[in-house]
């Protein structure tokens, strides 16, 4: 039967007389094709002495050649030394001890070299090595080929020689010196006593140097605490390890605090052991890893902390009970503690400072340790704003700056290059053609650490080498080098150094410290000043906050910002916020439904939020995006530096906002107003879910009480099946027949989820050991990120994730639970927090193996889980099939594409690579290996020497990049190594036992000291 | 019958002609070789014995012709005085204490360089090392004579397998002929004689009645589908896999010379194959521990250089120019030009393969995977280098635990496990993807 129906495209087909349904009718399309532009114009196609026949002729012939010559090998060629270095031997790596002093990150550290070229960052384990590699440390080794660098000096943007730059920068210092014009030496902290003297002999030779030390983050006013008591210019030092009950008041003590580093002697007091275990509080403004890992995290804004501090020291030294009663269990803890409790804060604000200087002399900390002073920050904000009043004065003839780069980094930038018109002769020693470097005079080429000699003290009493382990791959000259011409001296740095140490240094000779790469010396003891502590107090409660706290910060990743152009760091996951390539405002829930804030999943995966302007006095900040931060402290937001640099920063690494621009007076905390505006901004986050959704088995946890008193079947059970109607352990069922692997080795993975601070150092040792690809911004939104290693962050939805287990677990019927566990995806306004690092957990019964149908992932005797890259055809039943999603696919070709510039497109960022380790290709499956190359390496060499295998000596990058002890690696075979212990602990559990993947990789229960 | 005998006989004819010719080949050349030695001038010793002791205690600095550490001694007993030789020789460094004129001339004009002294020597001994130094240089002719003889046996045996080749062609034509006459002759007989030829019957030919036999024609297909896959597939297993190998490098460098006929170790060069990954292409500051005293090659080896197409002493030169070396003041120059070899094994970027594994652990011969390499003059790659070629030697090759405290326990458990004397390396986990492959 026919239809009668009539169906209308458009309601233009009602009218008849259309001219639209007319033009339709006749015409194909609805918009005319542009056939002539692309064919060009026809005269000259017509007149073409190439007929299509032709063409095709040629197409053919061309392709049939190429392919012709592609049957032909290539002819490789192959180049030995002329006069091969004693100690290079091809394929064997060479370890050099050396320090990293960038002006923000110090650490005794070893490089790793492979034909000559450091290749990777590893930690000085040798006793009294100042370590603590963080992520930033780990990258460094790729900022040496950083293809952005200044390869040779400049004079006013044209290239020039060294004697040119020396002659002009001379001929400026006898000019300034005959005319009694200022000339300063702008510099970051470089701890360095040898350029210390250098400085004081080019004073001496030019009696108008002054030296000004200027930190892009400042320590100024804990600086300037600690010299009011101590009489010295440092940071007061802690030892966490020492301490039951840790007081942290805006200190970020697992990051960049003061320097960083503590995390080793911290993680060491949290393991519970003899039942015991240290506590911590924090109270702060911003979520910062150290109140992720805090026992007790209360959040408060800036005058409410430093309320808290003078309450903590009312109680302490005066005896005063505080009125808040949560500041006062705080204060009877530290009190039982006595003096094995510490109090330190992070507190911008002098008088915070001397509280806690205060308050840790009171008790008689035996955690607080100033005569070990940290001399990693010397900047003093008052110089270096007098600086520029006095260039904007004409009063400065010659500017010589080194480290630093105030057009980027000062909040007065404007003011400061302004100011630098009037200076007759600036110079700037960089390694980039940053934004200061670009306005100077003299940009001086600067050689990367791994280039340089130098000497650092970390600490009083603390002497460390900086050894250069490549020549330098351009014409640079080092600040030391220049300052030695300039007072006419004609040593090489390296012999003035070597003197140097000869005679400041004892008990260690020349060659012995360069092996080491540090000694040690006396340190006198400290003498504390008296100061007038309670007028310190009072001033600090007698400022009240109205409106909104601005919490200035640095992220794990970037640090300052002067490895920005670092590919690594830019798709590092920040380990809170788990956003990459980006920086912006962390916000309270409450606050953002108050102006409206939101953050948003959109349909690819990417999570979207809503951006703000920031104004802080009359400075504002525009288009920066909003993450609506769990735990953020209510009437306060966090803003991280090192972001929106755009000089001698590749496309992609431009990223985020400058949060330098609202430092003012170089101080981190600033009262802000915030004002929505349109637009909305795509971030590239790597976990959209934030909650555990009270699944306790993932993450295990319980509370130190319940840990010493109950059985581990209570904090620790084993999952049971049902296996012929009984139940059963999972550990017990197997659906294949286990391999005999008592024999060989059998390597396991430990993870203490109490030592793990999340800090991130292992995912970029990771990345740099397994020539890990860098994907960039669009393909980490799209869930394509490639880390082997990812540090998963998980809030509770409840006060605590005991809580969560507890409302899951009560919740029944249908409609309850929907809307239960639809409201337990949001975290907590003041949640718990937990890291859990996942990489391939090399599962004796791998699910992923009995899907591949070319075999290309097997099962080895010694536990890891193979994965062989050139059998790979990319069908990713594996990585679908892997219940714990550790698996990536090459998508693209991620070297030598010009789509995907970072450090494999050149040949400058691709001597980097790990020449031990395959470049994948496109198309293939890659995941962790278990560093299968290290531990091959290690058994070959045992075999060689024809012994067995140390414990210890088998290492993952990641365990040996972990500071904290929470990463240990070994042989479970060998009865007495750590991790067979480790394996045999109550606290041992594996990720989803209850699938009996049977995994190598296993973690251990966390505990929280909470009552 | 016959005419196999006939085949027999002619291709007995052929064999021995040629084998005539390639003899009278090598008897030429082995006539060439023969240099001939002047007698000693008389100095009153024997030249030959002489020439045992130079090689022994002065060859290392000196040579007949040439400056090496020291200077050329051809004719140095006409120079100087016996009597200050015997000195010099015995103790050089006392003469120089002592002042004597000439052998402070002698000290300074060699760069004040210090002799070794041979108080061992006696006046006889040097009597008969200055009997060898004195004997005249021998005429270079012998070198030409060499090529001459070479190219002229070549030509030679051109020639006769063309004049063979065509005697045969002629009997195949004539035979052509005869047989044809033969049949026109017949024909005619039979005409004459009135007896009709008969003509085939018509059938149908072969090919159509191929064609029209399906249950053939399928078979065939098969057949020819079989073989075509079986040689595709032995085609493509061999792309990429270059055995033999064998590629010009820009110094003709003779493994059959220096591992073969001097016995050098091959990781006397090659060291880092005990240490490291790789076995590495030794620098040339290796090269020169020996080479700079060897800037020529013996005269037999000279002419052994020949039959190869090489004048070894130029290649020495290239090695000089490379590592800067002037021969004639004997000292570096300081102007390096590194060498660009072609490399011979290439493995794939995503095998890895550790020398000292093999060669320090398990105690392989460098021959077992390189091949014969001191019978080698041009080194080309010996095995496969596929994967199924090392899976079989992990496969056949049983572990090396002697003296290896790593693998003794190991060893003692699994041997046990598997029942066997001896592991194999496969059976150590030598097969698993993930050895090699990471």
């Amino acid at each position: 039967m026919a239809s009668n129906k009539k169906y209308w495209k458009s309601v233009e087909e009602l009218n008849e007389n259309s001219s639209i349904v007319e033009t339709l009718r006749n015409n194909e399309f609805v918009e005319q094709i542009p056939v002539d532009e692309f064919l060009g114009d026809k005269e000259a196609l017509s007149s073409s002495a190439t007929s299509r026949r032709d063409f095709l002729k040629y197409v053919g012939f061309s392709t049939a050649a190429a392919s012709l010559a592609a049957c032909e090998g290539p002819v490789v060629k192959s180049i030995p030394y002329v006069v091969q270095p004693e100690e290079i031997i091809p394929g064997v790596a060479d370890f050099y001890a050396t320090t990293i002093a960038d002006g923000f990150d110090f650490a005794n550290i070893l490089i790793k070299t492979r034909e000559g070229r450091p290749i990777k960052v590893e930690n000085n384990n040798l006793e009294g090595a100042r370590t603590g590699a963080n992520a930033r440390v780990h990258a460094s080794v790729l900022s040496l080929y950083d293809s952005l660098r200044l390869k040779q000096p400049k004079i006013a943007g044209n290239n020039a020689t060294w004697g040119e730059v020396n002659a002009k920068v001379k001929a400026g210092l006898e000019e300034a010196n005959a005319q009694g014009g200022a000339v300063v030496l702008l510099t970051n902290t470089m701890a360095s006593p040898s350029t210390d003297a250098l400085i004081d002999e080019l004073k001496a030779k030019y009696p108008t140097v002054k030296h000004v030390i200027y930190d892009a983050v400042s320590d100024s006013n804990a600086l300037d605490a600690f010299e009011q008591v101590y009489g010295v210019r440092a940071l007061a030092n802690y030892d966490f390890s020492k301490a039951d009950v840790i007081v942290s008041v805006g200190a970020d003590i697992l990051g960049d605090w003061q320097g960083g580093g503590y995390d080793a002697g911290y993680a060491k007091g949290r393991v519970p052991k003899n039942g015991k275990m240290s506590k911590h509080i924090q109270i702060e403004a911003n979520m910062s890893l150290a109140g992720a890992n805090a026992d007790k995290r209360m959040p408060m804004n800036i005058s409410q902390q430093k309320a808290a501090l003078a309450d903590i020291y009312n109680a302490v030294v005066n005896g005063a009970s505080p009125k808040n009663a949560e500041i006062a269990k705080v204060v009877n803890q530290l009190k039982s503690a006595k003096s094995k409790g510490v109090v330190v804060t992070g507190l911008d604000d002098v008088n915070a400072q001397l509280v806690v200087l205060a308050i840790n002399s009171a008790i008689a900390s035996e955690a607080f340790n100033p005569t070990k002073a940290k001399l990693v920050r010397k900047g003093n904000a008052k110089e270096v704003s007098q600086l520029v009043d006095y260039m904007k004065a004409g009063k400065v003839h010659t500017l010589i700056m080194s480290g630093v780069n105030p057009v980027y980094t000062l909040p007065n930038a404007k003011d400061f290059s302004e100011a630098l018109k009037k200076v007759k002769l600036s110079v700037s020693f960089s390694m980039k053609e940053d934004e200061t470097a670009s306005i100077t005079t003299i940009a001086a080429a600067a050689p990367h650490y791994l280039e340089s000699w130098s000497d650092v003290t970390i600490e009083i009493g603390h002497y460390s080498v900086a050894q250069p382990t490549i020549r330098p791959l351009f014409d640079t000259k080092q600040f030391q080098e220049a300052l030695l011409t300039w007072t006419e001296n004609s040593v090489s740095y390296y012999d003035y150094l070597k003197g140097f140490a000869a005679s400041n240094v004892s008990g260690k000779s020349w060659n012995q410290i360069v092996h080491d790469g540090f000694a040690m010396n006396e340190a006198l003891p400290l003498v504390a000043n008296t100061v007038d502590f309670s007028a310190a107090v009072s001033q600090l409660t007698s400022v009240k906050n109205s409106g909104l706290d601005l919490v200035l910060y640095t992220k794990t990743g970037m640090g300052d910002g002067q490895q920005a152009n670092n590919p690594w760091l830019q798709e590092f996951p920040d380990p809170i916020t788990r956003v990459s390539w980006d920086n912006y405002v962390t916000i309270s829930k409450k606050d953002a439904e108050r102006y409206d804030l939101k953050n948003w999943n959109v349909a690819n995966g990417g999570m979207n939020g809503n951006y703000v302007t920031l104004k802080v006095g009359n400075v504002t900040l525009n288009n920066v995006p909003v993450v609506v931060q769990p735990g953020q402290a209510v009437g306060t937001l966090g803003l991280a530096f090192g972001y929106g640099k755009k000089a001698a920063l590749k496309q992609e690494m431009q990223v985020g906002v400058n949060a330098y621009t609202l430092y003012k007076n170089l101080t981190a905390n600033q009262i802000v107003t915030i004002t929505k505006e349109a637009g909305e901004h795509e971030f590239a986050c790597v976990q959209l879910q934030k909650t555990l959704m009270g699944r306790g088995d993932i993450i295990k946890e319980t509370t130190l009480e319940i840990f010493n008193t109950k059985d581990a079947e209570v904090w620790n059970p084993v999952p049971m099946v049902s296996l012929d109607h009984q139940e059963t352990p999972t550990t017990e069922v197997d659906l294949w027949t286990s391999f005999d692997r008592t024999t060989g080795h059998h390597f396991n993975l430990s993870i203490d989820l109490n030592a793990c601070t999340g800090c991130g150092a292992c995912v970029i040792a990771c990345h740099a050991e397994n020539n890990v690809p860098v994907v960039g911004k669009s393909e980490v939104r799209r869930s394509r990120d490639m880390h082997w290693l990812r540090i998963d962050r998980y809030y509770s939805h409840e006060e605590t994730f005991s809580g969560d287990v507890e409302l899951k677990e009560g919740t029944s019927g249908l409609l309850n639970s929907v809307s239960t566990l639809s409201d337990m995806e949001d975290p907590s306004e003041n949640p718990q927090v937990a890291f859990q690092p996942v990489m391939c957990q090399h599962c004796n019964h791998a699910p992923c193996e009995t899907v591949c149908p070319v075999a290309a992932t097997s099962h080895g005797k010694e536990g890891q889980n193979h994965m062989a890259y050139n059998r790979c055809v990319g069908t990713r039943y594996c990585a679908n099939n892997c219940p714990y999603k550790v698996r990536r696919f090459n998508w693209f070709l991620y070297n030598k594409n010009s789509e995907f510039d970072y450090h494999m497109n050149n040949d400058l960022g691709r001597m980097v690579l790990n020449p031990d380790v395959n470049v994948r290709s496109r198309g293939v499956m890659e995941k962790c290996s278990m560093c299968i190359q290290k531990t091959q390496a290690t058994k070959l060499q045992a075999k060689r020497e024809g012994r067995l295998v140390k414990d210890g000596e088998f290492q993952t990058a990641c365990s040996a990049a972990c500071t904290s002890g929470a990463m240990v690696f070994g042989d479970v075979n060998d009865k007495e190594s750590q991790v067979a212990k480790l394996a045999e602990d109550e606290r041992m559990y594996h990720l989803l036992e209850h699938i009996g993947t049977k995994p190598n990789v296993f973690y251990h229960v966390k505990v929280r000291n909470v009552k | 019958m016959k005419k196999v005998g006939n085949h027999k006989s002619f291709s007995r004819i052929f064999f021995s002609l040629a084998l005539t010719l390639s003899f009278s080949l090598s008897v030429f050349s082995q006539d060439s070789t023969s240099v001939d030695v002047a007698a000693a001038p008389a100095t009153g010793g024997n030249a030959d014995a002489g020439k045992a002791l130079f090689n022994a205690n002065c060859a290392a600095c000196h040579a007949l012709d040439k400056v090496m550490t020291g200077p050329a001694l051809r004719g140095v007993a006409d120079k100087y005085d016996k009597e200050f030789l015997y000195k010099w020789i015995k103790n050089n460094t006392e003469l120089i204490k002592a002042g004597d004129p000439t052998a402070l001339k002698i000290y300074n004009e060699n760069g004040q360089k210090a002799m070794t002294i041979f108080p061992q020597l006696s006046n006889t001994d040097i009597d008969n090392i200055l009997a060898y130094t004195s004997q005249p240089k021998p005429e270079p002719v012998v070198a030409a004579t060499v090529v001459d003889g070479n190219g002229g046996s070549s030509n030679d045996s051109g020639i006769s397998n063309n004049v063979i080749l065509g005697a045969l062609a002629l009997v195949l034509t004539m035979l052509i002929v005869m047989l044809f006459l033969v049949n026109n002759v017949l024909t005619k007989i039979a005409k004459a004689n009135g007896i009709e030829v008969q003509k085939d019957s018509k059938s149908l030919p072969i090919w159509k009645a191929f064609i029209k036999n399906q249950f053939l024609l399928v078979v065939t297909a098969i057949l020819f589908l079989l073989f075509a896959a079986y040689f595709a597939y032995g085609y493509l297993m061999q792309v990429g896999v270059d055995q033999g190998y064998e590629p010009i490098q820009p110094i003709h460098y003779s493994h059959r010379i220096h591992a073969g006929d001097n016995g050098i170790d091959c990781k006397y060069c090659h060291s880092a194959a005990r240490v490291g990954k790789h076995s590495n292409i030794p620098s040339l500051n290796v090269c020169m521990n020996c080479h700079k005293n060897i800037s020529e090659v013996a005269e037999e080896t000279l002419a052994e250089g020949n039959e190869y197409g090489v004048n070894y002493n130029n290649e020495i030169q290239k090695l000089y120019n490379a590592v800067g070396w002037d021969k004639t003041t004997q000292t570096y120059t300081g102007k390096t030009e590194p060498v660009k070899w072609i490399r011979i094994h290439n493995l794939p970027d995503f095998v890895y393969f550790n020398h000292s594994q093999h060669v320090t652990v398990a105690g392989v011969e460098c021959q077992t995977c390189h091949g014969p390499v001191e019978e080698m003059e041009i080194m080309r790659q010996h095995s496969s280098l596929t994967m199924g070629w090392c899976i079989n030697c992990h496969r056949e090759t049983n572990v090396k635990v002697e003296d290896n405290a790593y693998y003794a326990k190991i060893h003692e458990e699994l041997s046990k496990k598997y029942g066997v004397e001896k592991l194999t390396a496969a059976q150590m986990g030598g097969l698993e993807c993930g050895k090699c492959h990471y």
